[in-house]
């Protein structure tokens, strides 16, 4: 560069609406590839200085076509992208999707398949509470929290381990039951990690549920009216920090999920610190229900007695004729499902999981859609970002708690 | 004329009440309900089940494609009353030509985003929506991916 040589200049974008006077409104693109936004989400923000004036997010980046897959896959093949979508809580996707075919199939469970399906779907949210949690505290400032959840989360991903051979694409719960006998010795591990968990809890909360600076930061922040977070479709933990104490658990059981003794915690502040205070009574609730249901569980088979749908024990297949010609037509062509069409609702961590699946009577689903919770929840980034200040703007998309994977499918 | 199996269904009843000709059909099936709506009247009755009915939120909004059958779109609408524990389904039938219908987003905001999903892949157009544009894929995409004759493999040459 020669002596006198300007500096490369840095180009601003600026709003196409601007005030007719004061100062003039610029651009900030937010994302894709921010840290905060926890994948590729793009936030376009338009500020008058340090204020947001408009926020319009950007989605799609992740976007995988899983809906087109699902029609080309036969059902049980199908469990194993239900994984891919919210892939903090592949449990609990593949709950909803297996309940759903296994309510157009007319399937009843057997009791110990059940309460399994409530553990691991009850440690999937401790394991998506968790990051959330650790990557929360993190984007506001606070490290150490981040190394403690991890810490607890590792022992959870081993359990998924244990039980299914992965530890996060578990694809563990099949149409008709579990994919595989639950392990030996797995009540001791569960017993454990549960043992030892609401320890854990209370270390997290003394680091942060009096901690000035986190307080500070979260408390009447992102506040949105239950009014609103009703008609911008927001579920889950956010509905509930508004007041609503709407859980698909309680009023829409599933998987015998009413014979569970577990509170479900509300705040009405609304806000970035009521979000995180109902998130984490709700790590002790799963606790709870973890704990039911290793002191309960029943003993008995865990797949449901429908040889044309679920596949023969080996010994079985080994031995009788017709148990090898069902599993040879499941493995090669899959099972028919009735014609019909059925919404499936389930509490994932992150709110209302559906799973709308159509069938025309073949061995492949005609057509599935997943209404994902983050996709609804993340709807109200603008009411909930519009007029507060951009460092605000980190520390309400984390308390939405979305996953990008479960937004644009 | 409500079918028999819809003749019990206080939200069916009530629909039919409301605005007769609206309900073209619809089943009560593995305890869900489903009501085939006109297209043309969908968001009045979408308000009234809203407004009158207590179904606040809208869970989702969908399409399916019954190619090469006509009409050959339909669009679901999962509405949900979280005070009386319900959920009902719209559904309308649309032509493959030109499948035009009106927007709910002035009944629930939340139809935002699902409206234009089911605009970008499957190519609906929704009336009086505040802004109708691609959501999943880049704006320049050529077809509907989640149409039956969108190929599921292969590459554009």
């Amino acid at each position: 560069m020669s002596e006198g040589a300007l500096p490369p200049t840095v180009t601003v974008e600026m709003a196409e609406e601007q005030p007719a006077s004061g100062p003039r409104r610029m651009v900030l693109n937010m994302g894709p590839q921010h840290p905060s936004t926890h994948g590729v989400l793009r936030l376009r923000l338009e500020l008058d200085g340090e204020t947001v004036v408009r926020c319009q997010p950007d989605i799609g980046y992740l976007h995988t076509g899983i809906e087109k897959e699902f029609e080309v896959k036969t059902y049980q093949q199908a469990v194993t992208l239900t994984d891919r979508v919210d892939y903090l809580a592949p449990l609990s996707n593949n709950l909803c999707y297996c309940l759903a075919v296994e309510k157009l199939l007319g399937l009843e469970m057997p009791p110990q398949a059940q309460w399994m399906r409530v553990m691991l779907t009850e440690l999937t949210r401790l394991n998506s509470h968790l990051v959330w949690l650790g990557t929360h505290a993190l984007d506001i400032g606070a490290m150490s929290v981040f190394l403690y959840c991890f810490r607890e989360r590792e022992d959870i991903l081993r359990i998924f381990e244990m039980f299914s051979g992965q530890r996060m694409m578990t694809s563990y719960f099949r149409i008709g039951g579990l994919a595989l006998e639950p392990p030996r010795g797995w009540e001791r591990r569960v017993k454990d990690f549960i043992d030892r968990f609401p320890g854990c809890v209370d270390e997290y909360e003394d680091l942060l549920t009096n901690n000035r600076i986190w307080i500070g930061r979260t408390r009447g922040v992102g506040a949105i009216p239950l009014e609103d977070m009703l008609d911008l479709g927001v579920t889950g933990p956010m509905l509930r920090a508004a007041g609503l104490p709407m859980d698909a658990r309680k009023d829409e059981p599933y998987s015998s999920y009413e014979l569970f003794d577990f509170a479900v915690p509300t705040r009405t502040e609304s806000d970035v610190y009521a979000r995180y205070q109902v998130r984490v009574e709700e790590m002790r609730q799963s606790a709870r229900i973890v704990r039911q249901a290793l002191d309960g569980m029943p003993a008995g088979p865990w797949k449901a007695d429908a040889p044309h749908v679920v596949l023969p024990d080996r010994e079985k297949m080994k031995t009788q004729m017709e148990a090898l010609i069902y599993h040879f037509k499941i493995v090669t062509e899959g099972f028919r499902v009735p014609e019909g069409e059925v919404y499936q609702t389930i509490e994932s961590p992150r709110g209302e999981l559906g799973f709308y699946v159509v069938s025309d009577g073949s061995a492949m689903p005609y057509r599935v859609h997943m209404r994902t919770p983050s996709f609804g929840n993340l709807q109200a980034t603008s009411k909930m970002t519009e007029g507060a200040l951009i460092a605000d703007v980190i520390a309400s998309i984390g308390s939405m708690d979305f996953v990008l994977g479960d937004v644009d499918r | 004329m409500l079918p028999d199996s819809l003749q019990d269904r206080g939200v069916a009843l009530a629909v039919e009440a409301f605005d007769s000709g609206a309900v073209q059909g619809g089943k009560f099936d593995r305890g869900e309900v489903t009501l085939e709506i006109a297209p043309a009247r969908i968001a009045s009755v979408c308000g009234y089940l809203k407004y009158d009915q207590k179904f606040v939120r809208l869970s989702s909004v969908t399409a399916v494609d019954r190619h090469p059958a006509e009409p050959r779109f339909e669009v679901v609408y999962h509405l949900h009353s979280v005070e009386r524990k319900l959920r009902v389904r719209l559904k309308c039938r649309l032509p493959g030509g030109d499948p035009v219908i009106e927007s709910v987003t002035s009944v629930w905001r939340a139809a935002g985003w699902y409206e234009r999903e089911a605009f970008d892949l499957f190519g609906i157009r929704f009336t009086g929506h505040p802004d109708l544009r691609r959501i999943m894929l880049p704006d320049d995409w050529e077809g509907h991916p989640l149409r039956k004759d969108y190929p599921v493999t292969g590459s554009r040459v």
